[in-house]
């Protein structure tokens, strides 16, 4: 089945999200669309699977005008979609999930499942996943979960399948897993339409790739171009891939944690025995795929968990056990990976954002009256000093774009003398100027003799801020290695391996571990990138 | 090929046991209040339960139980279940289902043997105890399953006070205008669908906050009905009150189901009103858990976005749940002035609404808990006021505090987990 | 209904807290929006009182005939119940004694329990908090008052100042616990203070039948307050204004500063706001739940206090009325602002005030007041709907004169 999108255009108020697309994804090819966070891909997905209606523009499908009002008419007509954040309910089935909408039923409207528990079995065979149609949702692991949704489409006889930030859960070694079951679906007709802003994945598995920025097509590459080529499309102009940073000098160890485990009020074990300490003047860099402890690392040194075991030394000082307040006063500068969840009050101007975790001390506020004189200078100051793009720093904080907003809370975190400083994915959703100027004042704080540890899902941002790199798998560390180590020990590590039997595995790789033969495609493309 | 081989979960499965010791202090304060209460303090002399009448085809002997005796077992048992609890919490990590159920079970046999013993006759008609309970228990079915067909498609439903008022002065001015008992029961349920609709269209078109809408809306209906109650039904023409005389729907005993002891007098011996309870009790039920519609409407109230994904349309789902709690309301509500009493006045629903919104959160969002729920909401309520008359060692009003005090229980995590729809209260905005 | 949801911005609610979600609403309109709420309301209720008028429905059984005398009918019928509304609240010079004559202090004595109850809700309203129990905290609040004001004998100045904190004190802990129970274990607290507020019923029926009864009494109702315990009168004997008021403009004061200027209200607008980010800077939001509350519940007991101690002067288990109610829509009006809120109580005391002169004097039952009521504050929360109606309404005046 063929598809085209002719001029589509979709905005948000004042806002364009896609202005004037054309796409044409032919039949069976992994057609892949590339482009920064924000950059309207999503956007126009939804358009596409009737989600949203666009302002301007019309969908073809083999040539032939089509009108979605809704994702019904969309599946109806082929389309099939795995959002980024699944679209399954938590506390159904996985046969219940997979009928819900296009349910079988008897007489009354009575549920028939049987049917599609046996569509789920055979899909399931064809492609050697492993789902029990049975199993609650909330009790799979993510990468079940995402196959749940790739059934849900192929139930619908989608012929073409949208697949939007598919890897961004996924371990390295899943991610190759998906990429083959992508090549499946091409070899039975299936057409797909790959979102990511991961250039290696697209580069490893596309036919054509386009690339939008800022709700625009900027062209189209062959997946054969060279990255750097590909990143300045997706950027916008020529960017260095590498921060210059001078190397590390490490000074004496001040931050020290030691055995510790962090459990969820059902008794999970979301951080299992770890163990590592970080120097003054020197970046720590945690990576793993998301969802592994890395939050409930950074949130356990910060106090916000009740059931911890084990020690974490701050200057000699123990902070287990101590509240949010107390280990913020103790030293401790922190950014925390949402934040707009976490780290900021939208409704609050940027003024009150600037103080939220400082505001009872002096001179911000004196017998607990706020001083709104000297918060506002402070205000002034800080938005100057960081380059927020702002009218006036009593706007509320979530008129800013996301740059602008990180930028605040960076702003606070590093506006006292700290003793220790964590961030958690400091430019998510960050344009790619600010990322530069974000990171630039990450090392800065570095250079002035702070520990630093940075938490960070996005190899590349590992690679570039850690002096040494630390892995999490599963709540375990995976261990500590260099920070210029090679991108496939740190997927081995990813994945499950502990540093010595990763690095084992890749010294000799006539060995045929199913690991090691997975992630050697990744060899090629680290050449393009150096 | 096989890939899923290799997958490793990505989500951590080791387990400790977390202990939450709510459940444990809590029977063992009941227990202690037990020893105290029941043993330590109890009546002397025999409680009778009497559970036939005289004119009952089968005649079943009366139950008499010694109340000192009786409250010593009760009270031991009560105290070994508790240390039972305890000693699970502090081995396993948690209470055995039965251990709760038993200690419920068992608590209230000798609360209940206690309250009896303890007063002047010693004894009480379990007949009349239940069939009473109906009076209340029947609106407040009809209420809480209104609030499940809202809540469960993410609706919070608190004007469920002012659908049942809307349906009671609508029915019985109805009644009374057309001398046709039905005519008002149609009309009470249009009159709770009116309610309804401008809870759905406030919350989910102007997306006002649900709950806001539903505590207006009740002050709304109390205005407007007792506005409309003095200015219409006060009237009177030819000295009598014409618009307050509404026709009574019949009672309708089916023959040998009335007859079962107990039970025959209490739900077989019932206006339409109350065969509609039994049937809408088991049909929504049975529509929720095992049906397309049902299916539907839990996605919509669970997870909402993904019901949209998959071509469900979210708000149109919402609208016609709210307009059909509304309908059912409207029925409960005419049974106040169409069965269990005489003639409509202000305010007459008193607060049930709220209480059945309790019996929904106690009976956990599923329509035959909260039938139960309502049941033995009733029943403390019945009890009270038969009580009032028969001088107690407990006063009534403690009674009528159960219900609320034991939502607040089930709120706080004390009595079993209760968790509402996880959209429950969301608006849903596309995009 | 979909399209106009589907052009949309794109936020994502599920980003932010309920609280918040309900607190953009309620600021965001405009105070015109507010002025044309009061409008429409009234409008609404003008209809129904035309409607259900006799002489309405007399005259309109020869509408065809005579149009203008159904028009007069309905005029006379809403222009003379609206009309002894205003002269009850304001100033009615055609009332037999000049204290008649000035209904304007019957307002400010209505508003008084309805300022602080509004300002219960308002202050929980900004930390996230749906305060739906004021009816029980002002119940217990007036029945601690009661407890020092009728059972004890204090000097003079000092037996008030006792009433005073013991209202404070009896609505802090009814408040509290839901404030605790929210903190500790997650149970919602709108369901846990309307449970609250009928436990208190219950519980207060039961001191009156028992400990609190009043000597000789077969009904549920306490004796007298002292003398030395009541609010002493503003005006002299021939008005019931009181000190109570002076109170509720004090709070007001406090309540403001609390909110704007003070480094706990700072705390209570950010968990209101976004309970996660204030956690993660170091706020103990479970602890500022449990003091919100505490506050929020002392606010409501002293609207207690201004029951018994200013006009009630005797505990029965209705001495809260529908002021707990009457509290939410008096800080919705309000906007969730401390003086919004007293000048919200204002027009509503004035409607009760008022409500009571229009029912005698225009025969027009005084529950209209809380039709109007609910009806202002159903519209000032839905603005587009507001909005709606006057754009549809514009467009036609339009066609008219074209």
């Amino acid at each position: 089945m063929k598809l085209e999108l002719r001029g589509i255009t979709k905005s948000f108020g004042a806002l364009v999200a896609n202005d004037h697309i054309d796409l044409v994804v032919e039949s069976g090819e992994i057609h892949s669309l590339l482009g920064e966070n924000g950059a309207g891909k999503s956007t126009l997905m939804n358009v596409l699977y009737g989600l949203y209606e666009p302002t301007a523009g019309e969908i073809l499908i083999d040539d032939k005008p089509v009108m979605f009002a809704g994702p019904a008419d969309a599946m109806a007509a082929g389309i099939g979609m795995v959002h980024q954040h699944f679209m399954l309910v938590p506390v159904f089935t996985v046969a219940e999930n997979v009928a819900l909408g296009g349910e079988t039923t008897g007489f009354g409207g009575i549920l028939n499942l049987d049917d599609t528990r046996r569509k789920i079995r055979e899909i399931s065979a064809r492609f050697g996943f492993d789902v029990d149609p049975d199993a609650l949702v909330d009790e799979l692991p993510v990468g079940v979960q995402q196959r749940v949704e790739i059934i849900k489409a192929l139930v619908r006889n989608a012929k073409i399948l949208i697949l939007d930030e598919p890897t961004a859960v996924l371990t390295p070694q899943e991610t190759d897993e998906l990429m083959d079951i992508m090549g499946q679906l091409k070899s039975n007709g299936t057409s797909i339409v790959f979102i990511s802003h991961k250039l290696r994945e697209v580069k490893a598995v596309s036919d054509t790739i386009t690339v939008i920025r800022r709700g625009k097509v900027v062209g189209s590459a062959d997946p054969g171009a060279a990255t750097t080529e590909l990143a300045s499309m997706m950027v916008g102009r020529a960017v260095s891939l590498t921060l210059d940073k001078a190397d590390a000098e490490p000074g004496e160890v001040t931050f020290k944690v030691s055995n510790l485990t962090v459990m969820n009020d059902a008794g999970q074990r979301l951080l299992n025995d770890i163990s590592f300490s970080v120097a003054d003047g020197e970046i720590l860099a945690i990576a793993g795929v998301q969802g592994n402890g890395q939050t409930e690392l950074t949130e356990a040194v910060l106090g916000l968990h009740k059931h911890i075991q084990g020690s974490i030394m701050l200057d000699g000082r123990e902070l287990v056990g101590r509240s949010v307040r107390q280990v913020l006063d103790a030293g401790v500068g922190f950014v925390p990976e949402d934040r707009q969840d976490d780290g900021l009050v939208g409704e609050f101007s940027i003024a009150e954002n600037l103080v939220l975790d400082l505001y009872t001390q002096e001179p911000y506020s004196r017998w607990g009256s706020m001083n709104r004189a000297v918060i506002a200078k402070n205000a002034k100051e800080k938005v100057a000093e960081f380059d927020v793009r702002t009218q006036s720093s009593q706007d509320a904080a979530d008129t800013l774009s996301g740059g602008n907003q990180q930028k605040v809370v960076l702003a606070r975190e590093l506006s006292r003398p700290l003793k220790l400083f964590i961030a958690s994915q400091p430019t998510r959703g960050v344009d790619v100027g600010s990322i530069e100027f974000l990171h630039k004042r990450i090392v800065a704080e570095r250079d002035g003799g702070t520990p630093v540890i940075i938490v960070s899902t996005e190899l590349d941002e590992v690679l570039e801020l850690g002096d040494r790199i630390a892995v999490l798998y599963a709540g375990r560390l995976m261990g500590i290695v260099p920070g210029k180590s090679s991108r496939e020990l740190l997927g081995l590590m990813m994945a499950g391996l502990p540093a010595d039997e990763a690095q084992a595995q890749l010294d000799a790789p006539a060995a045929g571990s199913s690991g090691a033969g997975d992630v050697a495609p990744a060899g090629d493309t680290e050449g393009e990138r150096s | 090929m096989s890939v899923t081989a290799n997958i490793k979960p990505s989500k951590a499965v080791d387990r400790v046991a977390i202990r939450s010791w709510k459940n444990p202090i809590l029977l063992g304060v009941l227990a202690l209040f037990a020893v105290v209460v029941f043993a330590l303090l109890g009546p002397s002399g025999d409680a009778t339960f009497r559970i036939s009448q005289d004119s009952d085809v089968w005649q079943v002997p009366n139950l008499v139980l010694p109340t000192k005796v009786f409250g010593i077992v009760v009270a031991l048992l009560c105290v070994g279940l508790a240390v039972t609890a305890y000693r699970q919490m502090k081995q396993e990590g948690r209470i055995a289902k039965w251990v709760t159920m038993a200690f419920a079970v068992v608590f209230v046999v000798g609360l209940l043997v206690w309250i009896i013993g303890g007063t002047k006759t010693q004894n009480i008609t379990l007949v009349g105890l239940f069939t009473g309970a109906m009076l209340i228990t029947t609106p407040l079915v009809f209420g809480s399953l209104s609030g499940v067909l809202c809540e469960r498609s993410g609706v919070v439903n608190i004007a469920i006070e002012g659908q049942l008022l809307a349906g009671a002065f609508t029915a019985a001015l109805v009644a009374s205008i057309t001398q046709n008992a039905f005519a008002g029961l149609l009309a009470a349920a249009v009159a709770g669908m009116l309610v309804s609709f401008l809870l759905a269209a406030f919350s989910i078109k102007y997306v006002v906050n649900q709950i806001i809408v539903g505590v207006v809306l009740n002050v709304l209906v109390s205005g407007l009905t007792g506005f409309l109650f003095e200015k219409i039904m006060k009237t009177k023409v030819d000295g009598v009150t014409i618009y307050n005389q509404p026709v009574h729907l019949p009672d309708l005993p089916i023959p040998f189901l009335s007859e079962i002891p107990i039970l025959g007098p209490m739900l077989f011996r019932q206006s339409i009103i109350g065969y509609l309870m039994l049937i809408l009790v088991a049909a929504i039920w049975f529509g929720l858990f095992r049906t397309r519609w049902g299916l539907r409407i839990r996605a919509v109230g669970e997870h909402p976005k993904a019901a949209d994904t998959v071509g469900i349309n979210v708000n149109r789902t919402r609208f016609l749940n709210v307009l059909a709690g509304g309908a059912i309301a409207g029925v409960g509500g005419a049974y106040f002035t169409l069965v269990a009493v005489s003639s409509f006045s202000k305010d007459m629903t008193g607060g049930l609404g709220f209480i059945a919104l309790a019996a929904l959160i106690f009976g956990r969002w599923n329509p035959i808990g909260a039938a139960l729920a309502a049941l033995l909401f009733g029943v403390a309520g019945n009890l009270q006021s038969i009580l009032s008359l028969a001088g107690t060692p407990i006063d009534g009003q403690f009674l009528a505090m159960l219900p609320y005090a034991l939502t607040i229980l089930a709120v706080s995590g004390f009595v079993g987990k209760s968790r509402a729809p996880a959209a429950d209260g969301e608006p849903y905005i596309k995009g | 209904m979909s399209e106009t949801q589907t052009v949309k911005e794109p936020t994502p609610p599920a980003k932010e807290s309920q609280g918040s979600q309900v607190f953009r609403e309620i600021m965001s309109g405009s105070a015109m929006i507010s002025v044309l709420a009061v409008f429409v309301a009234l409008v609404i209720g003008g209809i129904l009182i035309a409607v259900t008028d006799p002489r309405v429905s007399a005259s309109s059984g020869y509408f065809f005939a005579d149009p203008g005398a159904t028009l007069s009918a309905v005029w006379s019928a809403v222009s003379e119940a609206y009309g002894a509304l205003w002269r009850g609240a304001t100033y009615d010079p055609t009332a037999r004694t000049w204290q008649g004559q000035l209904g304007i202090f019957e307002t400010l004595t209505f508003a008084t329990p309805l300022i602080l109850s509004g300002l219960a809700v308002t202050l929980a309203f900004r930390a996230g908090l749906f305060n739906i129990g004021a009816q029980g905290q002002i119940l217990l609040g007036a029945t601690f008052a009661g407890i020092i004001g009728f059972q004890m004998q204090l000097p003079p100045v000092i037996h008030l100042l006792a009433v005073i904190l013991a209202g404070a004190i009896g609505g802090a802990i009814w408040g509290g616990i839901a404030g605790f129970l929210k903190a500790r274990t997650g149970a919602h607290e709108v369901i846990v203070t309307i449970m609250l507020n009928y436990i208190a019923v219950s519980l207060v029926l039961y001191l009156l039948k028992n400990q609190l009864k009043a000597p000789g009494s077969t009904n549920p109702i306490s004796a007298q307050m002292h003398d030395t315990a009541l609010f002493p009168l503003l005006l002299g004997p021939n008005f019931r204004l009181n000190a109570g008021f002076i109170l509720a403009i004090l709070a007001v004061i406090v309540v403001a500063w609390l909110l704007n200027r003070s480094t706990l209200g700072f705390e209570y607008r950010a968990i209101g706001a976004n309970p996660k980010a204030a956690r993660t800077a170091g706020m103990l939001v479970s602890r500022g739940y449990t003091t919100v509350m505490l506050i929020s519940g002392a606010l409501a007991g002293l609207a207690g206090v201004a029951q018994i101690a200013g006009t009630e002067k005797t505990l029965d288990s209705d001495i809260a009325g529908s002021i707990g109610f009457d509290a939410i829509t008096v800080a919705l009006l309000g906007r969730s602002k401390p003086w919004g809120t007293f000048f919200a109580a204002l027009l509503f005391g004035a409607f009760k005030a008022g409500g009571t002169s229009m029912a005698v004097n225009a025969d027009v039952s005084i529950d209209i007041v809380a039709v109007v009521q609910s009806l202002i504050v159903l519209f000032i929360a839905a603005p587009p709907l507001i909005r709606s109606i006057f754009r549809i309404k514009a467009v036609r005046r339009e066609g008219a004169s074209a």
